[in-house]
């Protein structure tokens, strides 16, 4: 099937989006989670996969997942950081799927922190 | 569809295909599919990444982590660690990648800080096997501006004003070859791309090909609408299967894309593209006697004029260009001739790709731009000499180039700074040689190869690299005169005026730059009978040091001659008896008190 010069620009749109990660952009936000033994036990898969969902359906294009191993606040797993350009990092603690969605929301669409869910809201940290 | 996080790029060339890549891409499926991992992580084979001496090479992104000699064994524990639990295995990554308390990106390591990467953009990024992957970096987006924007004299125009130059080792201006084609007036006229890349050690065209195949089939159909042919013919040696493949791979999926084929964008202008297999002959590299290759006649050159631009492939106007050049044209379609004519030198613009290749520590594929000094590559890119041997000479452009010594290290790379020192370009072979080797070995070696090469069409070809050849090795056995020095001297001169084609001209520079810069090394042989490099048989003999020895006989066990007298644990009777020796080395190689000497 012979392409036009429009469809060979819409596959490259297309593609674009797959290749992203292989673009190192400094303006990027990355969002970590922890994923050590203690991590995976307190079910930060679940969370991980919730993440890269909320990130595609929302077409964050310039948010990368990943993992990392333990922070060392294993009793407040899953732990996830939001490291952004030229701020300080944020570390959410004992982070589950339901609240990635609001984190994803107002964080990483509106870019205000959610308080609440971060490690300065422990008393115990206080 | 699942969000992918990972993608873990394998490196697909040859060198790490010989080194087991695909069997490690089979393993990652595995192990992906065991942690229940395969919708989050995509295994992509991928061009080379031109550190072919650390091969076989995976990089995951988005962490750009660099891991080198990989084996089947270590995927396990990068699944497991690296994609599960995001912990990149430190003591699998590139050494030089790996700072005391951070990971360095892979730019700055000095293997590739260097590099600009124009020809080879795409290896190593893409997968050569997905049109989409290459469309998204662009791809086929030159060949629609070329079709839609601009006119054929537009495009001649803008390549000649780029100032590339061919890059096979000629070193003609690619545009101006494209004028003369264009100029002619017929109606059928060709397109040929020559992928017979013969020079020892270089394969540049080879990861091209097998990195970046779609690049090429776009070059080649916008040089069809620049002079106004509408078939091409890509000529690959068919010892190169894996390049094979994919280009026809390649050209399978640009045809079902309509990017080949008749009214290609529906701009009314039609291209097609067909493989050709050269069965590894050095001349059909060649440009004529490639054409005649592809013809279906024996493959030896003709006498130009009439140059291929006039009278080419089937008696028609052809335009032949060498991969690497090809590389060069959807680059400045997009970027345009300035952005081109920013890089390099006066009169050599651009980047070249360099097969680094001896005694060097980073063997493998650097791309640098025009004007880099030698120094540089040697020292920085390839980090040096390795096993603190001293440098002594490199090799540019293979059987046809000559030797460059120590004190011209901080010479400009560019086509006339080489050729003025009596090397040349060429396709872009480097061997590195450090003090161990010996110069009229070298030259010997090279001329071995181009006198098994010669088509035998010519006589100064044929019969003189053969007399060329004999005389080395009177020379290298110790029975050479001073007469012969003139004599090699002489035939190199004769042999380069009066040989038809490119192989019969340049085949006298090894011996001649070698003579040139290392002339002592030749008279040592002939005065002295005596290799300063301890590289002759002929002129050496072993010894056994019997105040270093322990008279532990290994070196009588390995001697195939049994060449070795003494008794065991006693030093003092050990010695060589030189009638017998063959001068194997392997006493040498096996002596652990490292008694045993040659000289």
């Amino acid at each position: 099937m012979a392409k036009s010069i429009e469809e060979l620009r819409a596959i490259r749109e297309k593609m674009r989006d797959q290749i992203d990660l292989r673009h190192k952009d400094e303006n990027n936000i990355r969002v970590v989670v922890g994923m050590a033994t203690c991590g995976i036990a307190a079910g930060a898969r679940p969370v991980l996969n919730a993440f890269t969902e909320e990130t595609r359906k929302r077409n964050l294009t310039n948010v990368t997942v990943g993992q990392t191993g333990c922070i060392g606040l294993c009793q407040h797993e899953p732990i996830v950081e939001v490291f952004e350009p030229g701020k300080e990092k944020v570390t959410y603690v004992a982070m589950t799927p339901d609240k990635v969605a609001r984190v994803v929301l107002e964080h990483l669409v509106n870019r205000n922190v959610v308080a609440e869910y971060t490690v300065g809201s422990l008393d115990t940290l206080k | 569809m699942n969000f992918v996080r990972n993608h873990i790029l394998v490196c697909g060339g040859t060198g790490c295909v010989a080194a087991k890549s695909k069997e490690i891409i089979e393993e990652f499926n595995l192990q992906l599919q065991k942690h229940g991992l395969e919708n989050e992580a995509k295994v992509i084979l991928t061009g080379c990444f031109g550190l072919c001496a650390l091969g076989p090479i995976v990089v995951v992104y988005p962490e750009g982590s660099f891991y080198s000699e990989i084996k089947v064994e270590n995927i396990a524990e990068i699944v497991e660690e690296h994609i599960l639990k995001g912990r990149v295995v430190e003591k699998l990554l590139y050494q030089e990648t790996v700072k005391e308390d951070s990971i360095a990106s892979l730019n700055e390591t000095g293997f590739y800080k260097k590099q600009m990467r124009i020809s080879l953009r795409n290896c190593g990024v893409i997968d050569p096997e997905n049109i989409d992957e290459y469309i998204a970096f662009d791809g086929y987006e030159a060949l629609a501006k070329a079709l839609t924007a601009m006119t054929p004299d537009e495009i001649v125009e803008e390549i000649l004003k780029s100032g590339l130059r061919g890059r096979g080792g000629g070193g003609f201006p690619t545009g101006l070859k494209w004028k003369f084609a264009a100029k002619e007036q017929n109606d059928v006229k060709y397109v040929c791309c020559n992928a017979d890349e013969g020079d020892p050690g270089a394969f540049m065209d080879r990861s091209v090909l097998e990195g970046d195949p779609h690049n090429i089939i776009e070059s080649m159909a916008i040089a069809g609408y620049a002079i106004g042919a509408s078939q091409g013919y890509i000529y690959v040696r068919a010892e190169y299967p894996i390049a094979v493949e994919r280009m026809q791979h390649a050209i399978k999926q640009a045809k079902e894309y309509g990017f080949l084929g008749n009214n290609i964008f529906g701009t009314g202008f039609n291209f097609d593209l067909e493989v050709r297999l050269g069965a590894g002959a050095f001349v059909c590299g060649e440009e004529t006697a490639l054409m005649m290759s592809i013809e279906g006649q024996r493959g030896e050159p003709r006498p130009r004029p009439p140059f291929p631009a006039v009278k080419g492939l089937f008696g028609k106007p052809t335009v032949l260009n060498n991969v690497e050049t090809f590389t060069n044209i959807t680059w400045i379609l997009l970027h345009g001739a300035e952005a081109f004519q920013a890089i390099g030198t006066e009169k050599s613009k651009g980047t070249k790709v360099f097969a680094l290749g001896g005694n060097i520590t980073n063997t493998g594929l650097v791309e640098v731009p025009m004007g880099i000094t030698l120094r540089e590559i040697v020292e920085e890119i390839g980090g040096g000499v390795p096993n603190g041997k001293a440098f002594k000479a490199a090799q540019t452009g293979g059987p046809s180039g000559g030797c460059i010594p120590t004190h011209m290290l901080d010479i400009k790379i560019d086509y006339d700074s080489l050729m003025a020192v009596g090397s040349m370009m060429g396709s872009g072979g480097l061997i590195v040689m450090d003090e161990d080797s010996c110069m009229v070995d070298i030259a010997k070696f090279f001329l071995d190869f181009t006198v098994e090469e010669s088509c035998g069409k010519c006589t100064p070809c044929r019969i003189g690299t053969k007399r060329m050849l004999d005389i080395l090795e009177k020379i290298s056995e110790g029975h050479g005169t001073l007469e012969d020095i003139d004599a090699l001297e002489e035939l190199s001169a004769h042999i380069k005026e009066n040989s038809l084609c490119g192989l019969g001209q340049t085949a006298p520079n090894p011996v001649a730059s070698t003579l040139h810069h290392f002339r002592d090394e030749y008279l040592a042989h002939v005065n002295e009978h005596r290799c300063p490099a301890g590289v002759c048989k002929n002129l050496l003999q072993y010894f056994i040091q019997q105040d270093k020895c322990i008279g532990c006989t290994l070196c009588q066990r390995v001697c195939p001659t049994a060449a070795i007298a003494g008794e065991v644990k006693k030093p003092e009777t050990f010695e060589v008896i030189q009638d017998k020796c063959i001068k194997c080395g392997a006493c040498i190689d096996k002596c652990k008190p490292k008694a045993i000497i040659k000289k």
